[in-house]
């Protein structure tokens, strides 16, 4: 089996988030982490390696510097890496992004593809379900608990107050969320053997099948224009009803006081 | 000259403190509290590979460097005694002897499952009579047809009880004085090798600390670790390495000290400001943190000599051993004084550091030993 894995290097939001000037995220004053979910995601992909034997390959895009998680996924127990960087690709949206990894991913053999839910970063959510439409791909988010069977990935996927069980014919896309699992520690010995372990580096040539016109800012239909932190939900207040219609009273009259209604 | 960690050191470096914050933070109060082993901390340092970080990847270990041993030492340390000399004295004192002057077939025996972490490891020398003096050796070794009988006792011994597998040290021959001590491997279970008193410290208190009792004790000659009459010479090369360790150790309790300390005398008020801007703090902990980082440069320096010159002359270390522990002595008494009344109770951390700190001046050679291997080194 082999699983190709979809991580990216996100500023540490856990110290604070800087802004520039402009509003936009100030990267150079934060640590560069590799982003949670996609981290769960790849132990997801280790864990099936563990249980039933994979290949797995970590694909990247990013700046230069974004190796360093590359050798950190490669510690924790990957195979392979891949970074795809190059000056044309900067500036992309979410459409870019999926658009170059499909373009990455065209030239590999896989039975399964898992991206990050979402990265802390951005936190649209929308790369990894962009990425199973380029490659026609069936997708099932918010995954957990994988096993494989005959062809098939049974995967829980996760609502608020359920999961359901979907069983999923290989090749498939899964998106995995930081809380689906510990990801493991690396080993010190697997560090070292990370920095010696070649990493592939693809540019703009290297992408299989992708117009120009769909890559980097050229091919990015959304601009942000401003970035804030996130704003925080106030405390709020429980009242206890006294029964339905009282509560519906209750509700109707904060509506009518915040001029909702 | 860089003085500069490499990527993989700096990763490594990461790697052993998330463990640490994550894994062994948490338990640093209760092992100490109860003097309790921290037996599953153990389990999962072994899964991980910290068990055998130096030890060539053919028989388990992780193949790293000794500096990346002695910075994951550190690491520990920063936030747990305890824990920090438990890998210490498995890794310097059991199994690098072991990897120096085994057999073959004492290295897949005995040191595999070492640096696996499948068993733990401790080593025997000092004795209720010889302790600095390490040569008046009453523990006696005499070779009867295929085996040797051992008789006697060790005291002080990290690990007692819980290791399976120990580096014992023996007169072969009492008129050769230093050159009649051999040593040899004995594995836990083997009759006539039993446990005496579980020591109670002042600090560290969660490693256990053994008497070992040999009465009539029979290994296998292949036991014998090296030549006979080869003990001394091993012990010395040992207590070389493990110096590092016991400095790195040293170094982490005066850096966790510094950081506790830090963090402290900014949210603590008197007189209606914080306590970092009284310039008494300021100048305490400019002294604590250039100390330490003074520290800091001879233990990795003295990692890298072990890795770079393995024939060293031992001043390295010594230097290193000798100056990370009264550092850390110095800077968790420190950290103590900088939180007034709350740092002499026991809800905090830098009261157990402080404890934990002393010993550090004390094992794998006093700071009198140390100074005298300076010394010399520079006088011979």
């Amino acid at each position: 089996m082999k699983i190709v894995v979809c991580i990216k290097q996100v500023p540490d939001t856990a110290g604070g988030v800087k802004f520039n000037p402009d509003g936009t995220l100030d990267r150079s004053a934060m640590l560069a982490i590799m982003n949670p979910d996609d981290k769960a995601g790849l132990e997801a992909a280790l864990r099936l390696k563990d249980e039933y034997g994979a290949e797995v390959t970590v694909l990247t895009m990013g700046l230069p510097k974004a190796d360093s998680i590359l050798r950190e996924a490669m510690a924790m127990g990957a195979d392979n890496a891949i970074l795809v960087t190059d000056r044309v690709l900067g500036g992309a949206d979410t459409w870019a992004t999926s658009q170059t990894l499909a373009g990455a991913i065209r030239n590999l053999d896989y039975d399964m593809i898992i991206t990050g839910r979402q990265a802390i970063d951005g936190d649209t959510a929308q790369v990894g379900p962009q990425l199973s439409v380029h490659l026609g791909l069936p997708l099932v988010s918010y995954t957990q608990n994988l096993k494989i069977e005959d062809g098939y990935v049974i995967a829980e996927r996760l609502f608020d107050d359920r999961h359901h069980v979907l069983k999923v014919k290989m090749p498939c896309l899964l998106t995995a969320l930081s809380e689906l699992n510990e990801p493991r520690y690396m080993t010190p010995g697997g560090i070292f053997d990370a920095f010696k372990a070649p990493v592939t580096v693809w540019g703009r040539k290297d992408l299989k099948d992708t117009l120009d016109s769909d890559l980097g800012k050229v091919g990015s239909p959304t601009q942000i224009a401003k970035a804030s932190d996130k704003v925080r939900k106030g405390a709020g207040t429980l009242h206890v009803a006294e029964d339905g219609s009282e509560g519906a009273e209750y509700i109707l009259a904060k509506l009518k006081e915040k001029f909702i209604i | 000259m860089d003085f500069k960690l490499s990527q993989e050191h700096l990763m490594a470096r990461d790697l052993f403190r998330s463990f640490a914050e994550n894994e062994v933070k948490p338990l640093a109060q209760e092992v100490d509290e109860e003097e309790r082993f921290p037996v599953e901390t153990v389990e999962k340092m072994g899964k991980l590979g910290f068990m055998g970080i130096p030890i060539p990847k053919e028989y388990g270990g992780q193949g790293c460097d000794y500096l990346t041993y002695a910075i994951c030492v550190e690491e520990l340390a920063k936030v747990c005694g305890t824990t920090a000399v438990i890998l210490s004295a498995h890794t310097s004192l059991c199994q690098m002897p072991i990897l120096h002057f085994g057999t073959e077939a004492q290295k897949q025996k005995y040191l595999v499952p070492l640096a696996k972490g499948e068993t733990l490891g401790a080593f025997g020398l000092t004795e209720p009579g010889a302790g600095t003096d390490a040569s008046g050796q009453h523990t006696k070794a005499v070779l009867d047809g295929d085996e040797y009988v051992l008789n006697g006792s060790k005291v002080f011994i990290t690990n007692g009880y819980y290791a399976d597998t120990y580096v014992i040290f023996a007169m072969t021959n009492k008129d050769l004085r230093s050159k009649g001590i051999s040593a040899f491997i004995v594995e836990k279970g083997t009759p006539g090798f039993t446990f005496g008193t579980k020591e109670k410290k002042m600090g560290i208190r969660g490693s256990a600390t053994y008497e070992l009792i040999f009465t009539d004790c029979r290994i296998p000659k292949e036991n014998l670790l090296g030549k006979e009459g080869q003990g001394y010479a091993i012990a010395l090369d040992t207590l070389n390495g493990g110096r590092v360790g016991i400095a790195a150790q040293a170094l982490g309790l005066a850096a966790g000290a510094l950081e506790v300390s830090a963090a402290y005398v900014k949210t603590r008020k008197q007189f209606g400001k914080t306590l970092d801007r009284f310039q008494n703090t300021q100048f305490t902990l400019a002294d604590m943190a250039t100390r330490t980082e003074a520290a800091r440069l001879l233990v990795y320096k003295s990692a890298w000599e072990h890795d770079t010159d393995p024939k060293n002359d031992g001043t390295a270390s010594s230097m290193a051993k000798l100056y990370a522990a009264e550092t850390a002595s110095y800077v968790t008494n420190r950290a103590v004084q900088l939180h007034g009344g709350y740092g002499y109770i026991r809800d905090y951390d830098v009261e157990r550091m402080m404890r934990d700190a002393k010993i550090t001046e004390i094992y794998e050679g006093t700071s009198e030993v140390q100074r005298m291997v300076i010394a010399h080194n520079m006088l011979k």
